[in-house]
């Protein structure tokens, strides 16, 4: 019996320069090279850690998005996964996160059994981190977020990771099957490897529709979807600020006082 | 005709792309200053396959095609050329001829470590007088009944401080000619075999360039590979795949040359605006990546024939003689397009130039090159 991870995956574009649609307050995606998330990739990297570890660990990478994502788990698969699922459908188009997350529900209990979840924290381009814990809550699973550090217990009944805080960590044991969100610091994804590239049309890439999984289509899509983006917009860039230098403390007040007089602040 | 790349090869060049970006440029300034082979850059390339591209998983090949492997030393060359030679010589000279020239016996003996990098191959034929003139060979192999002795020495030989499996030539029957040559495979240990002097080169200067010495060298009977008197036949055969490596070494590096230069000539200013404004610059910018997209169709065309088993000898001849001399004058303009700068070791167009030099002389100088696509031009 396999001891199955599924790391959830989302193709997201590589650009810090996101261009927004205007009118529908969207990303425009055209001409945007397209790539794995980061913090997905650290799932991915965590998984296939314990595949390299355990001779009967598969790594099943779900993603939802439109066909081009087939690109994304492609790569997922060169670099070592066995078996990639992308959930497309137009009814699943423009969905938030409350409706993604329903929407990945149903595919990975439409996939069956596994051991555990990897996800990425959060993606690039919507920075929401819900969709992770969210799945996590619909399959009725603990979860750990900002996993920056993760250990499996010999029997696999348990891991013990480390949840990243804003001035520490905490240390948290949980019963397996759980879902676990990864942060950057968790590890270094590897590449793909030159045989994994050409070995990769040779395992399977399901692409199922809203149908196959059997998902409500009243939770999932734009329509059903209880938050709508009002308004984006990019922030003007601020002038940057002027550093103020000195020997000694006294010198760095005397000269931040020249500054604050000669722009009659005060 | 389809001049688009497959799904894999477009995956081959982001993946080497990523991989020189991380792991190769970060060092490549300073291994070229130290001279230093880059050992640890050899084991992580071992790891993730870049050692055995277009090898059939067989023999422990990563099942890649000549147009991945041309990808493979062409990202590398991008940022170091040096990384670029020890995967094309270890490729070209030495796994591709025991892979089409070993019995399956030597295959099954010395390709699976070849392949995963845990060996590390070179390629014996140039000889302090017999360099173009590769006929001249002078080392000796003799038949002693039950094993080969080799007597002589070898020069300028890739990876030779570092490899653990030679493919080296050697006369068995001076009285004829170049049908007196056989091949053999000669490792790291072998009773009466040493490495000589380590070339102190212009450019390179991380890989290891080696005199190979044979001293009453004792090998096995079944070392031979191929037949006796197909040597030359090998070395040649091999040397036409081994063009396609180094012609693509050299794309590496004037790719690499014109991107730096670009990025420098954005950011340059000089009379009030970039570089990049001045239309005299933005016209050999042009010319510049015109001949490299020309030398990239060239190398990729010649690899496509190679992998279609179609006689590639002169397209490969075509593209390395090409590629070679679009390396040195797109490094030279890039040099001059960075002024002084350029001259200084504070920017990598310096290192690049350098390192262009060679590709119009190894696996065939630019004027042997000429001879063989004369040949199948004109006719013998």
């Amino acid at each position: 019996m396999a001891f199955k991870v599924l790391v959830c995956a989302k193709q997201v574009p590589n650009t810090n320069e996101i261009k927004i649609n205007p009118e529908t307050g969207t990303l425009i995606r055209d001409g945007v090279e397209s790539i794995l998330n980061h913090d997905d990739a650290n799932a991915l990297e965590e998984a296939l850690a314990l595949k390299d570890k355990y001779d009967d660990v598969e790594v099943i990478v779900v993603s939802m998005g439109p066909p081009q994502a087939k690109d994304m788990l492609l790569e997922c698969l060169a670099k070592g996964a066995d078996e990639a699922i992308l959930l497309s459908d137009r009814a699943v188009g423009g969905s938030d996160t409350w409706a993604t997350s329903n929407a990945v529900t149903a595919a990975i209990k439409h996939y069956g059994e596994f051991d555990m979840i990897f996800a990425g924290r959060q993606a690039i381009d919507g920075d929401t981190a819900q969709v992770g814990p969210q799945i996590a809550e619909k399959l009725d699973l603990p979860q750990v977020t900002y996993v920056q550090k993760f250990e499996i217990s010999e029997d696999r009944k348990t891991v013990t990771v480390q949840r990243q805080l804003e001035d520490g960590y905490e240390v948290i044991e949980v019963p397996v099957p759980c879902m676990l969100t990864a942060i950057k610091e968790l590890n270094t994804p590897r590449y793909m490897s030159i045989g994994g590239i050409f070995d990769a049309k040779n395992k399977p890439l399901h692409v199922w529709s809203a149908a196959d999984v059997a998902v409500d289509l009243n939770t999932v899509g734009l329509k059903a979807s209880p938050t709508n983006v009002f308004r984006s917009f990019t922030p003007k860039p601020k002038e940057p600020g002027v550093k103020i230098e000195g020997d000694s403390e006294t010198d760095l007040a005397k000269n931040l006082l020249i500054k604050l007089k000669g722009k009659h602040v005060i | 005709m389809n001049f688009q790349l497959t799904k894999e090869q477009e995956f081959v060049r982001k993946m080497v792309r990523e991989f020189a970006e991380t792991e190769v440029e970060p060092i490549a300034a300073e291994i070229d200053k130290e001279h230093r082979f880059p050992v640890e850059t050899v084991e992580k390339m071992a790891k993730y396959g870049l050692l055995g591209v277009p090898f059939p998983t067989e023999y422990g090949g990563a099942g890649g095609d000549h147009i991945s492997y041309a990808i493979t030393v062409e990202e590398l060359s991008r940022k170091c050329a040096s990384t670029g030679v020890i995967c094309s010589a270890h490729t070209s000279l030495c796994c591709w001829p025991i892979f089409a020239w070993g019995t399956e016996e030597q295959k099954r003996k010395y390709l699976p470590d070849l392949l995963a990098g845990k060996t590390l191959g070179a390629f014996g034929l140039t000889e302090p007088n017999a360099g173009t003139d590769a006929s001249g060979q002078q080392t000796r192999a003799e038949d002693k009944g039950d094993h080969w002795l080799l007597n002589g020495a070898k020069v300028f030989i890739t990876n030779g401080g570092y490899a653990d499996v030679f493919v080296v030539m050697a006369m068995t029957d001076k009285s004829k000619g170049n049908h007196g040559i056989s091949s053999f495979i000669v490792e790291k240990g072998d009773e009466g075999f040493s490495i000589g002097k380590t070339e102190d080169k212009m450019g390179i200067c991380a890989s290891s360039t080696t005199e190979l010495i044979f001293q009453n060298c004792k090998i096995p009977k079944d070392r031979l590979l191929g037949e006796v008197g197909q040597g030359f036949k090998v070395a040649m055969s091999t040397l036409d795949g081994g063009r396609i490596g180094i012609a693509s070494q050299a794309l590496g590096i004037a790719q690499g040359a014109l991107d730096v230069t670009l990025d420098y000539m954005k950011a340059r200013k000089q009379f009030g605006k970039s570089l990049s404004k001045f239309q005299a610059l933005q016209f050999t910018v042009a010319e510049l990546a015109t001949e490299i997209e020309a030398a990239r169709l060239l190398i990729y065309k010649a690899a496509d024939m190679k992998d279609k088993h179609l006689a590639y000898g002169p397209a490969a001849a075509m593209a390395k003689l090409f590629a070679a001399e679009t390396a040195m004058h797109v490094t030279t303009k890039c040099v001059q397009l960075h002024g002084g700068y350029g001259y200084t070791k504070d920017y990598p167009v310096e290192r690049m130039m350098r390192d262009a030099k060679i590709t119009e002389i190894y696996e065939g100088t630019s004027e042997v090159q000429k001879m063989v696509i004369a040949a199948s031009v004109i006719g013998k």
